[in-house]
């Protein structure tokens, strides 16, 4: 088997096109962080005003979140795709097309935030300081939702770029199962299509036209409900990419093989299955949403760490094994036996350390009542950082220095420079994490750019906030540092003057247990997605009509339409609402 | 389908947790009575007009908890999160007396706010157009000096956002009686 850029080499333009595309945002939200934190901490306030912090922090949002994790991921789909099946995309005018759609996209957005920079009447009204979740009323420049809207409208085409090779493959081979990392896109992306319909009724159907005029208000319960519907979903298109790394990869590097072909693919399934119906968990305090509707979508959420616990599982399984091949003994030294010294496996496997803590911060979240003590504090700060700010960010860094040769044909610069950078990552964030943690139960707010008050001092049983605030920024000094020896590592490296010059085979091992022992029924992706559809439905439906009849679609709260809306619905809401309480 | 026994062990010890997390926090909804935020709000078009006609709003005449008709130690307080003033909150502390059962009425004539009372788990977001409803319990002061809590807007809400917070004074017996400094 050859090396995928000189088999491909179309189809890894796309691919290094989509990365580039991804680290430039990473270093634009890189910069933002450091600057945010260290204003937000007090220790350089000067650079930016407060009202500057806001600029600031919807870059640092919507870089890191939206355009670093979904750039790579497509860049790491098209590749899985590609090599799994064994064939070039059908028509790569159809691959640049989607490629394109989504770097005009971004771009349109980054414009309009960047434009909170400038004062107001040079370039008059182009703004978007509205965060990544842009809650309505906050109003940004129209172009930053169409924006928005042009790039989620690329990611939908990239998905029907993967699934027209799957078809076009089956045809070829009819009685084949669908390897396995096909099969991974293939779910993710359905799951994307369902989550996204939300963010995209939202924007192109009240957000649009509002900030264009047409409409004069939007109902925001509705509008931030609809966020939510793919808000949640969305962490599990960043967590996808990473998980086919620890499934696929990880084993790979320990030495060995994955340990089951069926468990992953039941993963996928439960992720598929489950990730949409629980968005309501980030509006557990919101007012105008029954009680009833929350505690079923905490249940689904519950339901949802089931997949994440197989992983666990599955994937130390699989590394064990892999130590056991290198002649690893004993019942924890076979740790020793492993390949420490490769930045892709400390990396990843750091990562995935950091994702089993985030994930208890994480049911602590889940639990609608206990919610209540840590909600919009720098817990939920603290916990995002440990999950997408490590677990996804650091195995994309730690996952690149595997994947580069296979893209370029070139060998990473220095393994050691890898390795110092991603221990530096996992040591800056330990600080970053555990702080925002502790600080989030003191009581500390998110989204401000001063959060000390003159109304009141905050009580912390756990150390003193001053101390919290000087890990917080340390911390982030810890991941500027390695974030820049990334980029110099990717700039090296495209130099051709590595360890060593020939780019290392990239076969991918087949499972212990392969896809012979999963039931077909695994594969019936269409029944799947039905039962996805059935309990979106299930879970959405009345909160939805129930928001709409309360202030109707833009708002209008007691107009008339609305009250006829009301009473055609209200048998069905009354039973809705008594589920609980 | 093979399944390796490891894994069976496993699926059902992580079902098990589950359950269990869930069986805990519907305890603690139904046994210790932590109710969620809910509809139980209503709701009222976002504007100055119809928030200060609407009753819950209309009664809080300073920032005083208004007393519940016929109801003892049970109080209301209205209040409007708007950019970037609690009224009452901001300028003159809420204050309630020791040992009643506050329930705080907060909505927003402009864009989402958050209304968060600081250390504890009395906590909500206040939407345009909703009410959101929280009842708090207040303790009974072990001496006879005030107790004050922060309150703070935790959702941003424009350039401004992080001046907007607030006061809560438990006041004790004799200085409620005596007016507060109402």
């Amino acid at each position: 088997m050859g090396v995928f850029v000189n088999d491909y080499p179309d189809e890894a333009f796309i691919v290094r096109a989509a990365l580039t595309s991804s680290f430039v945002a990473l270093a634009i939200g890189g910069l933002m962080g450091i600057i945010q934190t260290l204003h937000r901490t007090g220790f350089y306030d000067s650079l930016i005003s407060n009202a500057d912090y806001y600029t600031v922090l919807t870059l640092h949002g919507v870089a890191m979140v939206l355009l670093f994790t979904i750039f790579f991921l497509v860049g790491f789909f098209q590749w899985a795709v590609t090599d799994s099946l064994g064939r070039s995309s059908e028509d790569i005018r159809i691959t640049k097309l989607w490629y394109a759609m989504m770097v005009l996209g971004a771009g349109m957005s980054a414009v309009t935030i960047l434009g909170g920079f400038v004062d107001a009447g040079s370039l008059s009204g182009v703004d978007a300081d509205v965060l990544y979740t842009f809650y309505a009323p906050l109003e940004a420049h129209p172009l930053y939702y169409i924006g928005l809207a042009t790039f989620i409208i690329g990611t939908w085409i990239a998905g029907f770029d993967w699934f027209r090779s799957w078809w076009a493959w089956k045809r070829e081979n009819p009685d084949e199962r669908t390897p396995l990392r096909t099969f991974m896109v293939l779910t993710t992306m359905l799951m994307w299509y369902l989550a996204s319909l939300g963010v995209a009724i939202s924007v192109v159907f009240f957000l649009i036209p509002w900030s264009l005029g047409i409409f004069e208000s939007v109902n925001s319960l509705l509008t931030r409900t609809l966020f939510w519907f793919f808000g949640h979903p969305v962490v599990y298109f960043w967590l996808m990419p990473v998980y086919m790394m620890w499934y696929v990869i990880l084993p790979k590097l320990a030495g060995g093989r994955l340990f089951s072909d069926p468990l992953a693919r039941i993963v996928f399934v439960l992720f598929l299955v489950l990730s949409v119906p629980t968005g309501i968990h980030h509006q557990y305090v919101d007012p105008g949403i029954a009680e009833g509707f929350k505690f079923l979508a905490m249940t689904n959420t519950m339901f949802l760490l089931l997949p994440s616990f197989l992983t666990a599982f599955t994937v130390v399984a699989s590394i064990e094994h892999g130590a056991r091949q290198r002649g690893g003994k004993g019942y924890f030294s076979w740790l020793t036996a492993l390949p420490w010294g490769r930045p892709a496996f400390t990396g990843m496997t750091l990562a995935g350390l950091m994702f089993a803590a985030a994930g208890f911060s994480g049911m602590i979240n889940a639990g609608m009542s206990i919610n209540y003590l840590v909600h919009n504090t720098l817990w939920v700060v603290g916990h995002f950082h440990m999950t997408v700010g490590t677990a996804v960010a650091l195995s994309i860094m730690a996952a690149t220095y595997w994947f580069l040769p296979i893209i370029t044909g070139r060998e990473i610069f220095s393994r050691r420079l890898g390795l110092a950078q991603v221990l530096m990552w996992f040591v800056g964030m330990v600080f970053m994490g555990n702080a925002m943690h502790r600080a989030g139960l003191a009581g500390v707010p998110r989204r401000t750019a001063d959060p000390t008050y003159s109304q009141f001092d905050y009580t912390n049983t756990f150390g003193a906030v001053t101390e919290l605030r000087f890990q917080i920024a340390l911390g982030a000094v810890f991941l500027t540092t390695s974030l820049l020896l990334f980029f110099a590592h990717l700039v090296l490296s495209s130099f051709d003057i590595g360890e060593r010059a020939a780019a290392t085979p990239d076969s991918i091992p087949t499972p212990l247990s392969g896809p012979e022992h999963a039931p077909a029924v695994l594969d019936n992706i269409r029944l799947w997605t039905s039962v996805a559809i059935v309990l979106i439905l299930l879970t959405y439906i009345l909160p939805i009509a129930s928001i709409v009849s309360d202030g109707g679609f833009l708002g209008s709260y007691g107009a008339i339409v609305v009250d006829q809306i009301a009473a055609l619905l209200s048998p069905v809401l009354d039973t809705g609402g008594g589920v609980i309480g | 389908m093979e399944i390796h026994k490891y894994e069976k062990f496993w699926f059902g010890l992580s079902l098990l947790l589950i359950v269990g997390f869930i069986g805990t926090i519907t305890y603690g909804a139904v046994g210790a009575g932590v109710q969620m935020v809910s509809d139980s709000g209503g709701t009222v078009e976002p504007s100055f007009s119809s928030i200060n006609d609407h009753e819950k709003f209309a009664q809080q005449e300073d920032n005083r908890a208004v007393p519940v008709e016929g109801e003892e130690d049970k109080y209301e307080v209205g209040v409007v999160a708007q950019r970037f003033i609690f009224q009452p909150g901001t300028n003159n502390p809420i204050e309630v007396p020791e040992g009643s059962e506050v329930t705080f009425y907060i909505t927003s004539p402009d864009v989402i706010h958050g209304f968060s009372v600081v250390g504890t788990n009395a906590n909500t977001m206040v939407i345009p157009g909703q009410i959101a409803e929280i009842t708090v319990e207040f303790d009974e002061l072990e001496g006879d000096e005030r107790k004050e809590y922060g309150l703070v807007c935790h959702e941003f809400c424009g350039a401004g956002h992080e001046n907007m917070a607030g006061k809560i004074q438990v006041l004790p017996e004799e200085a409620w009686n005596s007016g507060g400094d109402a």
